[in-house]
């Protein structure tokens, strides 16, 4: 492993794929002097962080997705689709509603579509600008954001929480009490809803105001709720640092051309305080100011100008907060901005920097993910809601029926996954020419919605004398839904065999 | 309880486990206090001569979920059996947990049952929701001999003509299910003779209308009267109470071609309907018998 970039050495030494603790470590322990032999605990207690709000284009960002992905999840719930809810998850009965479709667990495969989709939206959305999953999208990051915009709106911000904290009396105890209280609240709220995807939100609603709730829904709704509350409240960044495994392994997908949040050390160093008329050149400065805006805005806790760690989940509050700071300077804004390893190294502009997004391996994440995308929507599309298995009959394999015809049974397992009753008509034809080949039993039948109906078949023909053995036969299910023509049908062919024994 | 005859086993596994446990308890407390040299930060462990490990401490907290996990595991000890032959505080087992689900699911579906004990065969037999759950019974319990269209085969009565061994009213239906039955034919080869046997064969073959040797037909009925009618019936027409076949009506249990017939009537047959009243229970068995009933009775009628 590499010592990365050490204080005052050129920007060119920072590498992204190493964990910059060690320097992080320096800044909170070497201000004292020269770092020298100390000892450590191998466990330490967590030091709270209290994150100053921050205004500015990325933060208006972070909120505008909060705002979305939460309308989506509390809202979504409510949304009411063929007199059923739109979106349910429904685990005892194995069927899944989304909006017009239903799967059933034979539809499997669309979640692994799903899945691989995701990882490959991580994949490319990582190699090119970094954790930006982790900065905006993240449940954690989100919610978190949720539960400090209360304690904001209660305690107050940075300075007053700080100040909070270390007061004594009924002032302190009342402001607690009331941010738990919305915490508790809204995380209830969030276990409510989650809850109500898997049973029906609207019966849910009944069932908890009638405090009739079910075992698991109790346990899940408070599980989920309390979650919220420890996760959002209480972890928060120890998520990102301790728990998460999607942290670590998107360092893996970083390279030299992937944007992300950096302080541009060749502008800023050296640092130190000045007055706003002064000129930083004749004083020996660079632009920073030394503020701690950067490292007083981090939700992690870090600097970022020690370069890349491990904890950095590129939300880009430094970027927003510094900036602000470089408007009140007079200063160009940027000097903490997103930028690639490159690009800092070899002095490139935004055109140079952002004409290597297109390089082979944003392409190849690009293509795989758009091919997935497409087979996976021809297939929703092509998705017959007809499904049907046939399962002959094992234990006698052929019987003898009158006038030497020889008779065969299936049992055709029809599964109607739409939402209409079918009609459903059944016919046999064979491969090669069997004589009399004909369905015995019933072959209409009505199969009602989003069931599965057991049909037993007694399918017989007039075989020749010298005739024996296995002969291919087909199925042919046509399945019309109610009200609907002929041409609505849904036609499927399903293939087994006959098997005709020898005569003695 | 225990599997083995010595209860060394027993202690062996018991020890090494509360062993272990104590051992990560012992180590847990001695890393929880432990320090190492920093410079600064680094554990000064050095491989390869420049690979150096950096101290990324845990922070306290999870230190305590590992003391948690020990907690756990020894009251998990105490309740649950896992410390050798210990059937733990709660006595749990397996079986009791299966019999505990089976009891709760038929706790659930009792009033669907009570509904349908109240209603006739030949009522459950035009009610569309005890044929639905009928069916799957049948297809469960029943489809492996009858086949899944209750057509039977060969030694397995069809269940879809009017033809009955042991009577098709429902109560015979369902006493069949419940108790099961025993259709045994003796074997008549020794009393018979090889041409005796053919001789019956080709009579019986002409009671249902097949093509029979004349000759034999009249030599047979000789014997048929003599061996056969104490079950068949002078007139052939079987006995329900013993399960002898009507054998007038050119339905065959087992096949009707001429080899078959002197096989059943040299060999005799033995068949076996197993009873259900244990494995299924009354409440099931009723609404299967509508569901059999229906399948000749279509619509219960």
């Amino acid at each position: 492993m590499q010592q990365p970039g050490a204080r005052g050495s050129a920007a060119v030494d920072v590498k992204p794929l190493v964990f910059h603790r060690a320097v992080a470590a320096e800044s909170r322990t070497g201000a004292a002097g020269a770092p020298g032999p100390a000892d450590e605990a191998l466990y330490e207690i967590r030091r709270k962080i209290y994150p100053r709000a921050v205004t500015g284009w990325f933060a208006r960002w972070r909120v505008t997705i909060v705002i979305l992905t939460q309308l989506a999840f509390y809202g979504t719930a409510w949304l009411q689709w063929n007199g059923r809810q739109a979106l349910l998850f429904d685990l005892a009965a194995r069927k899944f509603y989304i909006f017009g479709l239903v799967f059933w667990p034979q539809d499997f495969i669309y979640l692994t579509a799903l899945l691989v989709v995701s990882a490959l939206s991580l994949f490319l959305f990582t190699a090119v600008a970094g954790r930006l999953w982790c900065g905006y999208a993240c449940p954690q990051t989100v919610y978190t954001e949720i539960f400090m915009w209360i304690e904001r709106r209660i305690e107050g911000d940075r300075t007053a929480r700080m100040r909070l904290d270390k007061e004594r009396g009924v002032r302190r105890l009342r402001l607690k009490a009331a941010k738990h209280a919305l915490w508790i609240g809204l995380s209830l709220w969030t276990g409510f809803t989650f809850v109500g995807y898997f049973t029906p939100i609207r019966q849910l609603s009944a069932e908890v105001l009638a405090l009739s709730l079910g075992p698991w829904e109790s346990f899940w709704l408070l599980f989920y709720g309390f979650a919220t509350y420890g996760n959002a409240g209480w972890m928060r960044e120890q998520v990102c640092k301790y728990m998460c495994p999607y942290a670590r392994f998107q360092s893996a997908m970083f390279d030299q051309d992937t944007l992300i949040v950096t302080y541009d050390r060749a502008r800023g160093e050296p640092r130190g305080g000045r007055s706003r008329a002064s000129d930083p050149r004749g004083l020996g400065l660079g632009d920073c100011v030394d503020c701690g805006i950067c490292v007083q805005v981090c939700p992690t806790g870090i600097d970022i100008r020690d370069g890349l760690q491990y904890e950095c989940i590129g939300c880009a509050a430094c970027i927003d907060g510094c900036n602000q700071v470089m408007k009140k300077m007079n200063y160009a804004p940027g000097l903490i901005r997103y930028s690639t390893e490159n690009a800092l190294a070899k002095g490139w502009n935004a055109r140079q920097m952002l004409a290597r997004v297109l390089r082979p391996r944003v392409l190849v994440y690009s293509g795989v993910l758009a091919l997935v995308i497409v087979a996976a929507g021809a297939s929703l599309t092509a998705r017959q809601p007809v499904k049907v298995d046939v399962i002959r009959d094992r234990a006698g394999l052929a019987r003898q029926g009158e006038d030497g015809s020889v008779e065969n049974v299936y049992r055709l397992q029809i599964m109607n996954a739409s939402e209409q009753s079918l009609q459903v008509g059944i016919a046999v034809r064979g491969e090669h020419e069997l004589r009399d080949l004909r369905i015995e039993t019933p072959s209409t039948l009505e199969v009602a919605p989003t069931t599965t109906r057991p049909v037993p078949v007694r399918v017989a023909a007039r075989p020749e004398e010298d005739e024996s053995g296995a002969e291919h036969i087909e199925f042919v299910i046509t399945a019309v839904p109610a009200g609907g023509s002929a041409e609505d049908a849904y036609v499927l062919h399903e293939k087994s065999s006959f098997y005709v024994p020898k005569r003695r | 309880m225990s599997d083995f005859t010595s209860s060394f086993w027993s202690f062996y596994i018991a020890v090494i486990t509360l062993a272990s446990i104590a051992g990560c308890a012992v180590l847990l407390a001695s890393m929880s206090r432990g320090r190492v040299a920093t410079d600064p930060d680094k554990t000064g462990h050095v491989w390869d001569g420049d690979l150096e490990e950096y101290n990324n401490p845990l922070p306290r907290w999870w230190m305590w979920l590992f003391y948690i996990t020990i907690a756990f595991s020894v009251a998990y000890l105490w309740f649950y059996p896992g410390l050798g032959t210990w059937a733990g505080a709660w006595k749990w087992t397996s079986t009791g947990a299966y019999e505990q689900e089976s009891a709760a699911a038929e706790r659930d579906l009792a009033p669907m049952y009570d509904k349908f004990s109240k209603l006739s065969v030949e009522q459950l037999a035009a009610d569309p929701q005890a044929l639905a759950v009928g069916q799957r019974l049948f297809l469960n319990k029943c489809a492996q001999c009858h086949a899944s269209d209750g057509g039977g085969s060969a030694g397995f009565p069809n269940l879809t003509d009017k033809d009955w061994l042991f009577g098709g009213d429902p109560a015979s239906i369902e006493k069949t299910i419940l108790d099961g039955r025993n259709g045994v034919m003796p074997p008549f080869g020794p009393a018979l003779g090889e041409q005796g046997a053919k001789d019956v064969a080709h009579y019986v073959r002409s009671l249902s209308g097949l093509t029979a040797d004349d000759l034999r037909v009249v030599r047979g009925k000789d014997l048929f009267a003599r061996n056969c009618v104490a079950c068949h019936g002078s007139d052939a027409h079987g006995n329900p109470a013993l399960g002898a076949p009507n054998l007038t009506d050119k339905i065959w249990l087992f096949a009707g071609d001429e080899p078959t017939v002197i096989e059943t009537v040299t060999k005799g047959r033995s068949s076996v309907m197993p009873a259900h009243r244990d494995s299924l229970g009354e409440a099931r068995v009723h609404v299967l018998a509508g569901y059999v009933y229906s399948l000749s009775h279509p619509g219960g009628k």
